[in-house]
Protein backbone atom coordinates (compact mmCIF):
# COMPACT_ATOMS: atom_id res chain seq x y z
CA UNK A 1 0.00 0.00 0.00
CA UNK A 2 2.46 2.54 0.95
CA UNK A 3 4.76 1.89 -2.29
CA UNK A 4 1.42 2.36 -4.23
CA UNK A 5 0.91 5.56 -2.35
CA UNK A 6 4.82 7.44 -2.86
CA UNK A 7 4.24 5.64 -6.82
CA UNK A 8 1.75 8.21 -7.05
CA UNK A 9 2.95 10.67 -5.47
CA UNK A 10 6.07 10.94 -7.65
CA UNK A 11 4.18 10.32 -10.48
CA UNK A 12 1.56 13.09 -9.66
CA UNK A 13 4.65 15.80 -8.77
CA UNK A 14 6.15 14.75 -12.38
CA UNK A 15 2.70 15.37 -13.80
CA UNK A 16 2.89 18.69 -12.18
CA UNK A 17 6.17 19.42 -13.15
CA UNK A 18 5.96 18.41 -16.75
CA UNK A 19 2.30 20.67 -17.46
CA UNK A 20 3.15 23.49 -15.57
CA UNK A 21 7.04 23.69 -16.10
CA UNK A 22 6.49 23.61 -19.85
CA UNK A 23 3.44 25.60 -20.04
CA UNK A 24 5.85 28.39 -18.12
CA UNK A 25 8.98 27.73 -20.23
CA UNK A 26 6.95 28.27 -23.66
CA UNK A 27 5.40 31.41 -22.52
CA UNK A 28 8.84 33.10 -21.02
CA UNK A 29 10.32 31.97 -24.68
CA UNK A 30 7.61 33.52 -25.79
CA UNK A 31 7.98 36.67 -24.05
CA UNK A 32 11.75 36.16 -24.62
CA UNK A 33 11.53 36.66 -28.68
CA UNK A 34 9.09 39.31 -28.31
CA UNK A 35 11.27 41.50 -26.52
CA UNK A 36 14.69 40.26 -27.88
CA UNK A 37 12.60 41.95 -31.36
CA UNK A 38 11.94 44.75 -29.66
CA UNK A 39 15.68 45.66 -28.32
CA UNK A 40 17.38 44.62 -31.32
CA UNK A 41 18.57 47.69 -32.44
CA UNK A 42 20.10 47.80 -28.92
CA UNK A 43 23.61 46.47 -29.66
CA UNK A 44 25.47 44.34 -26.68
CA UNK A 45 28.85 43.45 -27.71
CA UNK A 46 31.47 41.74 -25.07
CA UNK A 47 34.28 44.58 -26.25
CA UNK A 48 35.99 46.05 -23.81
CA UNK A 49 36.77 49.14 -25.52
CA UNK A 50 33.91 51.45 -26.99
CA UNK A 51 34.00 51.52 -30.78
CA UNK A 52 35.23 54.99 -32.52
CA UNK A 53 31.54 56.60 -33.11
CA UNK A 54 30.61 55.90 -29.37
CA UNK A 55 33.35 57.60 -28.00
CA UNK A 56 31.42 60.53 -27.31
CA UNK A 57 28.82 58.93 -24.99
CA UNK A 58 28.60 58.61 -21.24
CA UNK A 59 29.44 55.28 -19.48
CA UNK A 60 26.82 53.71 -16.70
CA UNK A 61 27.15 49.89 -15.58
CA UNK A 62 23.80 48.35 -16.05
CA UNK A 63 22.97 45.12 -15.12
CA UNK A 64 20.37 41.99 -15.20
CA UNK A 65 19.93 39.03 -13.50
CA UNK A 66 17.07 36.43 -12.85
CA UNK A 67 16.57 33.47 -11.12
CA UNK A 68 14.79 30.53 -12.57
CA UNK A 69 13.86 27.19 -10.98
CA UNK A 70 14.03 23.60 -11.98
CA UNK A 71 10.77 22.25 -12.17
CA UNK A 72 9.97 18.11 -10.83
CA UNK A 73 10.15 16.92 -14.66
CA UNK A 74 13.29 18.55 -15.56
CA UNK A 75 15.36 16.98 -12.28
CA UNK A 76 13.86 13.51 -13.11
CA UNK A 77 14.96 13.98 -16.69
CA UNK A 78 18.52 14.99 -15.56
CA UNK A 79 18.84 12.29 -13.08
CA UNK A 80 18.01 9.98 -15.67
CA UNK A 81 20.44 11.66 -17.89
CA UNK A 82 23.01 11.31 -15.60
CA UNK A 83 23.33 7.29 -15.75
CA UNK A 84 23.93 7.07 -19.22
CA UNK A 85 25.70 10.11 -19.72
CA UNK A 86 25.57 13.05 -22.69
CA UNK A 87 23.37 16.49 -23.36
CA UNK A 88 21.17 17.23 -20.44
CA UNK A 89 18.92 19.09 -22.76
CA UNK A 90 16.22 19.27 -19.91
CA UNK A 91 19.10 22.22 -17.83
CA UNK A 92 20.05 23.18 -21.47
CA UNK A 93 16.98 25.26 -21.90
CA UNK A 94 17.08 26.66 -18.40
CA UNK A 95 20.13 28.20 -18.36
CA UNK A 96 19.19 29.36 -21.91
CA UNK A 97 16.33 30.99 -20.51
CA UNK A 98 17.74 32.64 -18.20
CA UNK A 99 20.91 34.10 -19.90
CA UNK A 100 18.52 35.67 -22.44
CA UNK A 101 16.42 36.80 -19.17
CA UNK A 102 19.34 38.49 -18.03
CA UNK A 103 20.51 40.23 -20.88
CA UNK A 104 16.83 41.78 -21.80
CA UNK A 105 16.84 42.96 -18.59
CA UNK A 106 19.95 44.45 -18.87
CA UNK A 107 19.14 45.97 -21.92
CA UNK A 108 15.93 47.42 -20.87
CA UNK A 109 17.53 49.13 -18.01
CA UNK A 110 20.19 50.46 -20.75
CA UNK A 111 17.06 51.63 -22.77
CA UNK A 112 15.93 53.35 -20.03
CA UNK A 113 18.90 55.27 -19.69
CA UNK A 114 19.08 55.96 -23.32
CA UNK A 115 21.96 54.37 -24.01
CA UNK A 116 22.83 53.16 -27.69
CA UNK A 117 24.97 50.23 -26.91
CA UNK A 118 26.36 47.80 -24.56
CA UNK A 119 29.50 46.97 -24.18
CA UNK A 120 32.08 44.66 -21.99
CA UNK A 121 29.04 42.10 -21.10
CA UNK A 122 29.83 40.14 -18.75
CA UNK A 123 28.15 36.47 -17.20
CA UNK A 124 28.15 35.32 -13.61
CA UNK A 125 26.26 31.90 -13.27
CA UNK A 126 25.68 30.68 -9.57
CA UNK A 127 23.16 28.40 -8.12
CA UNK A 128 21.05 29.30 -5.19
CA UNK A 129 19.61 26.55 -3.51
CA UNK A 130 18.74 25.19 -0.09
CA UNK A 131 19.60 21.44 -0.64
CA UNK A 132 23.58 22.74 -1.29
CA UNK A 133 25.43 19.25 -2.78
CA UNK A 134 22.22 17.85 -4.43
CA UNK A 135 20.37 18.34 -7.40
CA UNK A 136 20.06 21.49 -8.96
CA UNK A 137 17.19 23.49 -7.41
CA UNK A 138 17.78 26.94 -9.13
CA UNK A 139 20.11 29.14 -10.73
CA UNK A 140 21.17 32.67 -10.84
CA UNK A 141 22.62 34.12 -14.43
CA UNK A 142 23.79 37.90 -13.66
CA UNK A 143 25.10 39.92 -16.86
CA UNK A 144 26.62 43.39 -16.52
CA UNK A 145 28.43 45.66 -19.13
CA UNK A 146 28.75 49.35 -19.66
CA UNK A 147 25.68 51.64 -21.66
CA UNK A 148 27.17 53.96 -23.53
CA UNK A 149 24.46 56.92 -23.22
CA UNK A 150 23.83 59.24 -25.51
CA UNK A 151 25.50 62.65 -24.74
CA UNK B 1 30.78 58.68 -8.69
CA UNK B 2 31.19 56.98 -11.71
CA UNK B 3 31.22 53.24 -11.25
CA UNK B 4 32.11 51.26 -15.06
CA UNK B 5 32.95 47.58 -16.02
CA UNK B 6 35.19 48.75 -18.83
CA UNK B 7 39.46 49.97 -18.36
CA UNK B 8 39.07 53.32 -20.26
CA UNK B 9 36.43 55.59 -19.73
CA UNK B 10 35.40 58.07 -22.79
CA UNK B 11 36.61 61.63 -22.30
CA UNK B 12 38.14 60.78 -19.33
CA UNK B 13 41.85 60.59 -18.91
CA UNK B 14 43.09 58.34 -15.23
CA UNK B 15 45.43 60.67 -12.95
CA UNK B 16 45.77 58.36 -9.95
CA UNK B 17 45.70 55.10 -9.64
CA UNK B 18 44.94 53.69 -5.88
CA UNK B 19 44.62 49.96 -5.85
CA UNK B 20 41.69 47.64 -5.50
CA UNK B 21 38.45 48.08 -3.59
CA UNK B 22 35.81 45.56 -2.40
CA UNK B 23 32.40 45.41 -1.06
CA UNK B 24 30.74 41.82 0.04
CA UNK B 25 27.34 41.02 1.64
CA UNK B 26 25.81 37.79 2.32
CA UNK B 27 22.20 37.69 2.71
CA UNK B 28 19.33 35.51 3.05
CA UNK B 29 15.63 35.48 2.82
CA UNK B 30 13.46 34.21 5.85
CA UNK B 31 12.61 30.72 5.77
CA UNK B 32 8.63 31.58 4.28
CA UNK B 33 10.23 32.49 1.07
CA UNK B 34 13.03 29.32 1.11
CA UNK B 35 9.56 26.98 1.43
CA UNK B 36 7.70 28.66 -1.40
CA UNK B 37 10.63 28.78 -3.52
CA UNK B 38 10.60 24.58 -2.52
CA UNK B 39 7.45 24.86 -4.07
CA UNK B 40 8.83 26.57 -6.80
CA UNK B 41 11.15 23.77 -7.55
CA UNK B 42 8.11 21.54 -8.41
CA UNK B 43 6.24 23.35 -10.72
CA UNK B 44 9.54 25.53 -12.30
CA UNK B 45 9.34 29.14 -13.08
CA UNK B 46 11.02 32.49 -12.15
CA UNK B 47 11.72 32.91 -8.77
CA UNK B 48 11.05 36.21 -7.44
CA UNK B 49 11.71 36.81 -4.36
CA UNK B 50 15.49 35.49 -4.69
CA UNK B 51 15.97 37.70 -7.88
CA UNK B 52 15.14 40.73 -5.44
CA UNK B 53 17.12 39.26 -3.07
CA UNK B 54 20.13 39.00 -5.41
CA UNK B 55 19.20 42.18 -6.86
CA UNK B 56 19.35 44.10 -3.17
CA UNK B 57 22.42 42.58 -1.81
CA UNK B 58 24.21 43.41 -5.27
CA UNK B 59 23.61 47.29 -4.88
CA UNK B 60 24.61 47.04 -1.38
CA UNK B 61 27.96 45.53 -2.51
CA UNK B 62 28.59 48.31 -4.84
CA UNK B 63 27.67 50.67 -2.24
CA UNK B 64 30.05 49.37 0.33
CA UNK B 65 32.67 49.27 -2.51
CA UNK B 66 31.94 53.29 -3.39
CA UNK B 67 32.52 54.15 0.68
CA UNK B 68 35.96 52.41 0.53
CA UNK B 69 36.84 54.27 -2.49
CA UNK B 70 35.66 57.15 -1.60
CA UNK B 71 37.52 57.11 1.84
CA UNK B 72 40.49 56.59 0.14
CA UNK B 73 39.71 60.00 -2.22
CA UNK B 74 38.85 58.40 -5.71
CA UNK B 75 36.31 59.77 -7.96
CA UNK B 76 35.86 56.56 -10.05
CA UNK B 77 36.03 52.69 -9.77
CA UNK B 78 36.97 51.00 -13.01
CA UNK B 79 36.88 47.52 -14.32
CA UNK B 80 34.09 46.09 -11.58
CA UNK B 81 33.75 42.40 -11.82
CA UNK B 82 31.20 40.89 -9.80
CA UNK B 83 31.02 37.37 -8.40
CA UNK B 84 28.57 35.14 -6.29
CA UNK B 85 28.69 32.15 -4.07
CA UNK B 86 26.01 29.96 -2.28
CA UNK B 87 28.00 29.44 1.41
CA UNK B 88 25.19 28.09 3.19
CA UNK B 89 21.86 26.83 2.34
CA UNK B 90 19.40 30.05 1.23
CA UNK B 91 22.50 32.27 1.77
CA UNK B 92 24.53 33.93 -0.71
CA UNK B 93 27.11 35.98 -0.70
CA UNK B 94 27.92 38.94 -3.08
CA UNK B 95 31.50 40.50 -4.06
CA UNK B 96 31.86 43.08 -5.90
CA UNK B 97 35.54 44.20 -6.94
CA UNK B 98 37.31 47.19 -9.06
CA UNK B 99 40.25 49.82 -9.14
CA UNK B 100 39.95 53.13 -7.52
CA UNK B 101 40.72 56.17 -9.90
CA UNK B 102 40.63 59.65 -9.94
CA UNK B 103 39.79 60.45 -13.41
CA UNK B 104 39.84 64.02 -15.09
CA UNK B 105 37.75 65.50 -18.46
CA UNK B 106 40.16 65.62 -21.41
Amino acid sequence: MDVIIQLGVFLLLLALGYFFGRRAEQKHYRSIREREDRLRSLVVISERFPPPELLRHGTQLVSGNVVVSVDYFKTVVAALRNLVGGNISSYESLLDRARREAVLRMQEEAESLGADAVINIKFETSRVSGNAGQALGSVEVLAYGTAMIRP
Amino acid sequence: MLISNIEVIPNKRVVEHLGLVQGSTVRAKHAGKDIMAGFKNIFGGELGSYTELLQESRDEAVQRMQEQAQAIGANAVINVRFSTSAIAAGASEILAYGTAVVVQDT
